[in-house]
């Protein structure tokens, strides 16, 4: 199905079953343990070894303990006599090995080792146990070359990425000289890690030439093809399943070491192989959200309106890594008539920088949305009226082309009039409630909708029970439930009689969960699955007009006429398959959605101690197709975003080249009592334009903007300005006064 | 993890004995930081003994008022005793800002004293250490050293002790009761027992090797009020940036210790004779040998902070 015009009515608008708030569908699974994850399948305990399988054996990963340079030798003998021990793969045996597109570096480093921890063994035994212990035994010995950690120390030799050239608009220096109030600083964001609580794992089988690779992973299609690519085989050859996935936030996007170790260490010994890394490898091995400084200069007419703006950003990454595109949202967000934006990519040894939640914008905002904060104080505006007075019907560098929808002015005022915003104290350090200086904050949301092609196949079996197949993944954001839900809205079944089935290669290719597309396009090829099928339906039945075709309650009804649903399948099951491609509309109107983030922080007057003590989010993302799943997302970005602003960090060692923190003691993600009260508000409004089910994503505008509102809190309580995330007690301490 | 032999201690002195028959053994307890160094290899014993069921995990009274916590007392047990709450609430307190309650259900009274550093150099057998390979050099001291200790460091290392419950007792008396594979007993004042790093960081304690501890013993209830306040970037689940442990009595002398800034729980006497001039005087005292590195260096101000805020609270 193209989608190509604004869509018109259509039976999801019914929102009998979408957009109500029911419980995900995979949720008794996973409560009761039965949700087989990709390390516990063929263990015995998920039903033992199905399809004829061997038992597996355990890989463990060796990563490199330098950050740069070469292998000089590698001695695996004490671990090949080692007990339990099946094989070693290293680069000397692996035979020739490609590199997926979507890699920067090798996944099976040797002799040349281009980052910390990359991976450059897999011990093969048959125990987890034998195999970590005969991985220890492994003696390598390295070159060290030097190499670039330092981002600061880079940054002046980065480049304008290919694909990512500067923007300008009008006269931007010239126009910022002029500017009546003006702000220039310089803001920083950490490396970041997904941190996600199932750690990267694989299980491997081969059956001749054809491999089975059961993994946890976002993007099947993706992760199918840049497998085929790195063993030098074809996709067909593949099966991929990633049915569910404990969290993936981007780290997950594309296949990684224990995919393709896997896949060499069974090929190896014959036998599957199962790799799971461990939790001290994640950290370096893996992707990470790189770090960025920004500079953001902003001029203003004294009543507020921006007239000039300017948003550059350095970053490095691995040679031929991607930039961090922290720009992107300071080209839509507000009016003014000079812009500039810039990256700037630089070249550092250091692990792979790459997507994590909301890239871009996550990391954008974190400064663009101080900058306004600090704009409005100088010019003794409230911070919600200056955003409102800048806000920008059209794409400000193209007039032409307006938002599909954009609702930032209601996000704000809503969320100011439910938050309490007028009775905030405007001036810093000035509320106390006992020990704590009291901060109230504010930033605005923005993320953009992206788009794209997904496939589904659904099927109406002789029991009138319908299945969905789509290799769309769930990683626990509630896939499983939003494409049940719009196949029972539109064939007219209850919830109940949906069978879900994601993550399977072998289902028609999805959008895939990245980019916060996932919900609305993968829903929207469901969608237009369904479609077809309700055409072979109404064929069945005798029904000359499909279109003018309901179903409803297990009947199919036109004129006048009545007919059990189950009657078109009394003789053979139905089975039809489509996807939704998008084409055009997406160019013709920019299509983003908005939010406005209210956060209250108390900061301890003696100890500098941030804690958030409540949170309120409005969102207009199009149509909520279940406002259960979606607060979910909201309130879990809403917490990742506590992390950003209070403790989250990689810490870079500049000599060692590595991230020294590597674990969940050292890398320090919010806990439960760090989350007080969180309030989700969504906004009406179906958007036509983004997809026949006229919904948007949500998952990541959740995160946007959430780290600047507790930074501008932070300001308000104390008087203290931080620019440097995260925001840690030692950065405000030495500013604080001695609490009297 | 290397392969390692196990078995389950019949009394004290079975435990002791079979020590002295198994060099390189060692005792484990609740197992919550034996275990994970042992998954890396950090520690690496051929023989595990383990000395839960040995009946020492009882909290009794003692002849003069104090109390005697067995070495296998679980934190959780002890933060909940009525007496430990009642008479020395600062125990209580600092045992319940440490870890989560999982961790606290496991973790004992001894494991916790012996509980190695959270130094994450430590951790990771690819980098530099003094403390897990002498010799190799410390990565903290100018690197990543946010966490790390500014009073009793050398120049071989600058860990911090991580334990909030050995800071409490440091301020309570507490002294350690221990059995040696001999069968002699002895007992060491928890001020002497841990030891700092000078040129051995690897040496943290002064036990002898198979020298077991059976329990932990505290004078009678010090009186006065109890605050212990631990300063850390998430509100739980997180290990001390600073802790700060105070008793004040009603006349105005008290007594102090730090966590999170030392090798080992810090206190000093000398320095608590500065309590009527203040907190700040206190902190200065306490502080006159700190020695910080660039990333570090706003702990004593922190301290400084911190100490006047639980004095203040105590006298409040
Ligand atoms: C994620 C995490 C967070 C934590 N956070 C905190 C925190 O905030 N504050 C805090 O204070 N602690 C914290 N801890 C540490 C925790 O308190 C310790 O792991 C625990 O107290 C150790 O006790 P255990 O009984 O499990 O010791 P084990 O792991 O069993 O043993 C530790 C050491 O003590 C030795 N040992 C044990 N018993 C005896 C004995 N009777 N005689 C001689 N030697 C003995 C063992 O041989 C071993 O060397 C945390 C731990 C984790 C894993
Ligand atoms: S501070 Fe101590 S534990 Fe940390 S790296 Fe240095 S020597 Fe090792």
């Amino acid at each position: 199905m193209k989608f190509d015009t604004p869509s018109a009515e259509n039976p999801t608008d019914r929102l009998r079953v979408v957009g109500q708030p029911v419980d995900r569908i995979d949720g008794p699974l996973k409560t009761t343990g039965r949700a087989p994850y990709a390390y516990e399948h063929h263990d015995g305990f998920t039903g033992g070894f199905a399809d004829g399988l061997a038992r597996p054996a355990y890989g463990h990963v060796l990563g490199a303990g330098i950050a740069r340079g070469r292998i000089r030798s590698f001695d695996a003998e004490a671990a090949r006599r080692a007990p339990g021990v099946l094989a070693v793969i290293s680069a000397d045996n692996a035979g020739p090995l490609g590199q997926g597109p979507r890699n920067t570096a090798k996944l099976l480093g040797g002799p040349r080792i281009e980052h910390y921890h990359q991976a450059i063994a897999l011990v093969v035994a048959e125990s987890f146990e034998q195999a970590r212990a005969a991985a220890r035994l492994i003696r390598v010995e390295y070159a060290r070359e030097a190499g670039e950690f330092d981002l600061a120390k880079v940054r002046d030799s980065g480049r304008a990425p290919q694909d990512e050239p500067d923007r300008r608009l009008g006269d931007f220096a010239a126009a910022f000289a002029a500017s009546a109030v003006r702000i220039d600083a310089v803001y920083r964001t950490p490396d970041q890690s997904h941190a996600m609580m199932e750690p990267h794992a694989s299980m491997a089988a081969w059956d001749g030439d054809r491999l089975t690779l059961w993994t946890s992973n976002q993007m099947i299609a993706w992760g199918r093809a840049d497998l085929a690519k790195t063993l030098g085989i074809r996709p067909e050859q593949i099966r991929l399943l990633s049915p569910y996935i404990g969290g993936g936030f981007g780290g997950k996007l594309f296949v990684r070491a224990d995919a393709v170790l896997a896949a060499l260490g069974a090929r190896a010994i014959g036998r599957p192989v199962k790799v799971m890394l461990a939790r001290p490898l994640v950290f370096n091995n893996t992707t990470h959200r790189p770090a960025t400084i920004q500079r953001i200069r902003i001029g203003a007419t004294a009543d507020g309106h921006i007239h000039a703006i300017a948003h550059e950003s350095w970053c490095g990454n691995l040679p031929g890594g991607s930039a961090e595109t922290a720009t992107q949202q300071t080209q839509l967000l507000y009016a003014g008539a000079h812009r500039l934006s810039a990256l700037r990519l630089a070249t550092l040894d250091l692990p792979e920088g790459n997507a994590m939640r909301a890239p871009g914008e996550a990391p954008g905002l974190m400064a663009l949305e101080i900058a306004i904060d600090e704009l409005a104080e100088k010019l003794g505006l409230d911070p919600v009226e200056l955003r409102i007075r800048n806000d920008t019907p059209v794409d400000p560098h193209d007039p032409q082309r307006r938002f599909s929808q954009r609702q930032l002015v209601e996000c704000l005022r809503t969320g100011a009039a439910r938050f309490g915003w007028a009775q905030r104290n405007p001036v810093p350090g000035r509320t106390r409630a006992g020990r704590w200086l009291l901060g109230h904050g504010v930033a605005a949301a923005f993320r953009n909708n992206l788009v794209m092609k997904s496939g589904a196949r659904v099927r109406l079996g002789r029991d009138a029970r319908v299945t969905v197949e789509t290799d769309m993944t769930d990683i626990g954001t509630g896939s499983y439930t939003v494409i049940a839900q719009t196949a029972a809205e539109m064939l007219g079944v209850p919830l109940a009689q949906v069978d879900v089935r994601l993550g399977d290669s072998d289902f028609p290719v999805s959008a895939g969960s990245g980019g916060q597309w996932g919900g609305n396009c993968s829903t929207a090829g469901v969608y237009a699955a369904c479609m077809r099928l309700r055409e072979q339906i109404a064929q069945r039945l005798g029904f000359r007009d499909a279109a003018a075709v309901r179903f409803a309650d297990g009947e199919v009804q036109a004129g006048g006429r009545v007919a059990p649903l189950a009657d078109a399948v009394r003789d053979s099951e139905l089975l039809a398959e489509d996807s939704i491609e998008f084409a055009g509309l997406d160019r013709k109107y920019q299509q983003s959605t908005f939010g406005a983030h209210f956060v209250e922080v108390g900061v301890d007057a003696a100890t500098g101690e941030t804690r958030v003590r409540r949170m309120l989010a409005v969102c207009a993302a199009g149509r909520i197709l279940n406002p259960k799943t979606a607060r979910s997302q909201v309130i879990g970005a809403m917490t990742m975003g506590v992390g950003a602003a209070l403790s989250e960090a990689l810490h870079v060692d500049p000599r060692l080249g590595c991230f020294v923190n590597h674990d969940l003691a050292g890398y320090e993600v919010p806990v439960h009592a760090d989350i007080p009260h969180q309030e989700v508000i969504f906004l009406d409004g179906a958007d036509p334009v983004s997809s026949p089910m006229k919904a948007k994503g949500v998952g990541e505008l959740g995160l946007c903007g959430v780290a600047a509102a507790i930074a501008n809190a932070v300001y308000n309580a104390t008087g203290v300005r931080v620019r440097d995330y995260p925001l840690t007690l030692d950065k405000l301490l030495g500013q604080m006064p001695a609490p009297g | 993890m290397k392969p390692f032999t196990y078995e389950r201690a019949g009394s004290p002195q079975a435990a002791v004995a079979s020590a002295a028959a198994h060099p390189g053994a060692r005792f484990i307890a609740g197992g919550t930081n034996l275990l994970d160094l042992m998954k890396l290899e950090i520690e690496t014993p051929a023989h595990l003994i383990d000395v839960n069921g040995l009946g020492l995990d009882q909290i009794e009274g003692t002849a003069d008022g104090g109390l005697r916590i067995g070495a296998l007392v679980r934190n959780s047990d002890l933060a909940a005793d009525a007496r430990v709450r009642r008479d020395y609430a600062l125990l209580a307190r600092a045992l319940l800002s440490g870890a989560s309650g999982q961790l606290r259900n496991r973790a004992t009274t001894a494991g916790n004293l012996l509980q190695r550093t959270r130094c994450p150099y430590f951790y990771d057998s690819d980098l530099p250490c003094n403390k897990r390979l002498p010799g190799s050099g410390c990565a903290a001291l100018g690197g990543y050293s946010r966490q790390h200790a500014i009073l009793g460091v050398s120049e071989a290392c600058i860990a911090a002790h991580p334990s909030d419950m050995a800071v409490a007792l440091r301020a309570l008396d507490a002294v350690v009761e221990t059995l040696r594979p001999d069968g002699s007993t002895r007992s060491l004042a928890l001020a002497d027992f841990h030891r700092l790093p000078g040129e051995t960081p690897q040496v943290e304690h002064a036990l002898e090797p198979g020298e077991l501890i059976v329990a932990v013993t505290l004078p009678p209830p010090p009186g006065g009020r109890h605050v212990y306040r631990k300063v850390r970037d998430r509100a739980s689940y997180a290990f001390a940036l600073v802790a700060v442990a105070v008793i004040v009595q009603p006349d105005g002398r008290g007594r102090v210790a730090l966590g999170g800034v030392a090798p080992k729980p810090w206190r000093l006497e000398a320095a608590e004779a500065e309590l009527p001039r203040g907190a700040s005087a206190v902190a200065t005292a306490l502080l006159a040998e700190a020695r910080t590195t660039r990333e570090n260096a706003y702990k004593t101000l922190l301290v400084e902070r911190t100490l006047a805020a639980a004095l203040a609270e105590a006298r409040s």
